[in-house]
């Protein structure tokens, strides 16, 4: 304890500050990258998904395949896989792109988990309807399927989202001078390990409970009867 | 020669046949209503018509033209011409009432916005909704949703209308305000076809009754004969037993 407090000051100096908020912005900042192209592409991975036919088979069963694998390895390999491939297509990636690469390829699996769910959750008659009327699969998605279905995906989608940013530590493992990177840094530099990682773990907490509230905002906001919260509300066709 | 011709059309959820040879008629501003107990394939019928089911086999011609429910061309010009209401959720429930009857005719049809917007109020006033026009589906009762659900199903200009025992999920109270309208139409002459369980409904604006039983036609006729003289026993346990309530 007295060591921790003998060296709070000389830890507490502009440059290990400057330091820490910047590995806390890059932590932030691949989560969001990695979460959000991960969330488009999860939509792209749906709407294949379930593309009806017979020749569509094979689409199918591939969208499947990719969700079932990279949904159940550990993170962990997915970032050593993209690390160890990643150079066959792209020369001198940057950590930072491996890093995004490997969140977003986590963040599909999942997120495309959760928009099935949403957009099952809409009546068939709904889709029905939209077909009696000649509406193509396109329009009747963006029209008609889609806006009934965020309020169910949104929620589960920032949550997974927020819980990740925590999840991301783990590409420290191969160099990213992300949060916890910097924390085994200092830590190595002598600070005491209690301090450090309390440190990390308090702007962990700073950048996670914000937009955990963010989140429950939302989710409110979303469960709403439709006409009240109309002009604020997802743009319609 | 009928406007719509159905003939031994035979139909199946996977290897559940539910049409076994349904074949019926309807002409030019009939009111054709179709009765029958529960799982007798009353909706199939509907289903198949407008392209939601294809049949296995049978014809289907309207106005003399044979529809091929193969080509994804002929069911899109089968719907510009049939419209169908179901028993519920009908309305998208993202938009409001106006939006809701005007999508279609402008974005898929690409008819004139201007005439369309003057067509959907005449229509929702005409079902009594012209206070509603901007009010989403979940502020509408059951029995004004139904009314809009028929006012946008109208503004698609449909030769045909399908509607699909468009009462039956309904509070009993707010029944006579959906039947209204569709006696209404009735008497103007719109051509339908008409699933309802309401038999004294039926026996007033029906010019002829389509009795179904297990995925057949079991009897066809006038509602005065069929409802009050069924010739099959299975048609009078029927009739016998949803007139006895
Ligand atoms: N989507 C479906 N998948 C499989 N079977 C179905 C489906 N829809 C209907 N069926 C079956 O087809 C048969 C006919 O159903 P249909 O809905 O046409 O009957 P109905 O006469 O409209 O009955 P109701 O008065 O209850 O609406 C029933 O046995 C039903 O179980
Ligand atoms: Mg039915």
């Amino acid at each position: 304890m007295e060591r921790i407090l003998e060296q709070l000051p000389r830890f507490l100096s502009q440059r290990n500050l400057v330091l820490l908020a910047e590995a806390a912005g890059m932590t932030l900042a691949m989560t969001a990258a990695g979460c959000l192209i991960g969330f488009l592409l999860a939509f792209v991975i749906v709407y294949l998904r379930q593309t009806p036919g017979r020749w569509a088979l094979p689409v199918r069963l591939a969208c499947i395949a990719y969700v079932e694998i990279f949904r159940r390895i550990p993170f962990l390999v997915i970032i050593y896989l993209v690390l160890f491939t990643i150079p066959l297509v792209l020369r001198d990636a940057s950590l930072f792109v491996i890093a995004v690469v490997s969140i977003c390829i986590y963040a599909t699996a999942y997120i495309s988990e959760i928009i099935r769910g949403g957009i099952e959750s809409v009546p068939r008659q709904q889709v029905e309807a939209a077909a009696t009327m000649n509406l193509g699969r396109p329009q009747t998605t963006l029209w008609v399927v889609l806006p009934q279905a965020m309020p169910v995906i949104v929620p589960p989608a920032v949550a997974f989202g927020v819980s990740f940013i925590k999840d991301t530590a783990l590409v420290s493992q191969i160099g990213m001078f992300e949060l916890t990177f910097r924390g085994k840094e200092l830590n190595n530099q002598g600070y005491s390990a209690v301090l450090v990682f309390g440190t990390i773990a308090f702007v962990y907490f700073l950048m996670s409970w914000p937009l955990n509230l963010w989140g429950q905002y939302l989710e409110k906001r979303l469960a709403a009867p439709r006409s009240q919260r109309r002009r604020r509300t997802l743009r319609q066709p | 020669m009928p406007h719509l011709e159905v003939r031994d059309v035979v139909a199946r959820y996977g290897s559940h046949e539910v049409l076994s040879g349904v074949s019926l008629d309807v002409d030019r501003g009939e009111v054709v209503a179709l009765v029958g107990p529960s799982g007798s394939g009353k909706s199939t019928v509907l289903r198949v018509l407008v392209g939601l089911l294809q049949p296995v086999s049978g014809s289907v011609r309207v106005g003399g033209q044979a529809v091929d429910y193969r080509s994804a061309g002929q069911v899109r010009a089968i719907r510009n011409r049939m419209a169908i209401v179901f028993q519920q959720y009908n309305l998208f429930q993202n938009m409001d009432v106006m939006r809701n009857v005007t999508l279609a005719p402008i974005r898929i049809k690409r008819r004139d916005r201007r005439e369309v917007e003057t067509l959907a109020v005449a229509l929702l006033e005409r079902v009594g909704l012209g206070q509603k026009l901007h009010a989403f589906p979940d502020e509408l009762s059951g029995g004004q949703q139904q009314r809009v659900a028929i006012a946008r199903a109208l503004a698609l200009r449909p030769e045909i209308l399908l509607l699909d025992e468009v009462t039956s999920a309904l509070d009993p109270e707010l029944v006579n305000e959906v039947l209204d309208v569709i006696r209404d139409l009735a008497r103007e002459g719109m051509t339908m076809i008409l699933v309802s369980h309401e038999m004294a409904f039926v026996r007033e604006v029906a010019d002829r009754v389509v009795m179904m039983d297990k995925g057949q036609v079991i009897e066809s006729g006038p509602p005065a004969e069929i409802l009050d003289a069924p010739r099959t026993e299975r048609a009078r346990e029927f009739f016998g037993k949803i007139l006895r309530h």
